[in-house]
C-alpha cells in the first residue's frame, strides 16, 4: 500500500498538502516513546503516535519513515505542519486509536 | 594517507525541540556521498542519540564527524557533569532524564544502548565535573 492509498481513508485527514505521496508502506509502527521509535522503526513504515513534537519529526526523518499518523485526536500546531512538508514527511491525523489507525496501513 | 572528510558542529542548549539538527546534516552528506542506507542509518540512531544526550545532560558541546573511506568516526564532546557510573549509564532502561523531557518522548533509557547497538565501536571518557567525550566509530 502506497501513502497515497492510505490517504483515501476518511477516518484520516492529510495535513500536509502538495507532499509526494507514491512512497510504498512496509508496515505500520505504533510507538510513543522517541527512544524506542529512534532504535525500531522500520524504514518505510507508517508510524501511528500521539507524540506530537519537532523531534518526532527528527526521528521519522532519521529513520526514513513513509508517513505519520497521529492518533486519538492529538493536536498539531501548524509549525509542526510546516516543518514536516519542509522534511518531506506527510502527515496524518485522526480521531482513532492508534491500534484502529495502524489496522488502517496493515490491510492489503 | 587516504582523505579525510571533516565536520563540526556546535550543539546548543537553546532550543530542546530543535536537537536533532547536527544528524540531520551529517545523513544529508552521507546520502550525497554514496554511503549505503544501512550504514546512514546507524550513524543516523547513535549521532541523534547522541546530540539529545548532550542536549539533555550536558547544555550542549562539541559533535566532529570524521568520514574516510574505512569508516565514520563520531566524536561527541561536552562540558557537562559526567557520568558518575558508566556501566549503569549503558544499561537498557536506566534513565536520569528530567520529567520535562519524559513528556517529550525521551528517557526510556535506550540512548547509550542504542549508541552501541548500531556502532563497531563506542568509547566513553568522563569526568565527573569537567565532561564526557564519546567517540564513535562505524565501520564501512
Amino acid at each position: 500500500m502506497t501513502v497515497e492509498e492510505l490517504a483515501k481513508n476518511t477516518s484520516l485527514t492529510l495535513l500536509t498538502e502538495g507532499l509526494d505521496l507514491s512512497a510504498e508502506i512496509t508496515k505500520p509502527f505504533c510507538c510513543d516513546l522517541l527512544s524506542i521509535a529512534m532504535g525500531k522503526a522500520p524504514a518505510g513504515s507508517c508510524w501511528v503516535t500521539v507524540t506530537v513534537n519537532n523531534n518526532t519529526l527528527a526521528v521519522a526523518t532519521l529513520t526514513d519513515v513513509a508517513c505519520i499518523i497521529f492518533a486519538e485526536g492529538s493536536a498539531v500546531d501548524q509549525a509542526l505542519i510546516d516543518k514536516a512538508k519542509e522534511e518531506e514527511i506527510p502527515l496524518f491525523k485522526t480521531e482513532l486509536s492508534e491500534f484502529d489507525a495502524a489496522l488502517l496501513a496493515f490491510k492489503q | 594517507m587516504a582523505d579525510v572528510l571533516t565536520f563540526t558542529y556546535e550543539v546548543s542548549d537553546e532550543d530542546f525541540t530543535r536537537a536533532g539538527e547536527a544528524s540531520s546534516d551529517v545523513k544529508k552528506k552521507l546520502k550525497k556521498l554514496g554511503v549505503s542506507p544501512d550504514v546512514i542509518r546507524r550513524v543516523s540512531i547513535a549521532l541523534y542519540e547522541g546530540e539529545i544526550n548532550m542536549v539533555i545532560h550536558a547544555n550542549g558541546g562539541t559533535i566532529t564527524i570524521l568520514i574516510s573511506e574505512e569508516s565514520i568516526t563520531m566524536i561527541l564532546d561536552d562540558k557537562g557533569p559526567g557520568i558518575p557510573d558508566i556501566e549503569k549509564a549503558m544499561t537498557a532502561g536506566y534513565s536520569t532524564a528530567p520529567d520535562n523531557v519524559r513528556n517529550l518522548g525521551f528517557g526510556a533509557g535506550m540512548g547509550l544502548p542504542n549508541m552501541k547497538k548500531n556502532t563497531d565501536s563506542i568509547d566513553i571518557e568522563t569526568k565527573i565535573g569537567v565532561g564526557t567525550k564519546v567517540t564513535m566509530v562505524i565501520n564501512l
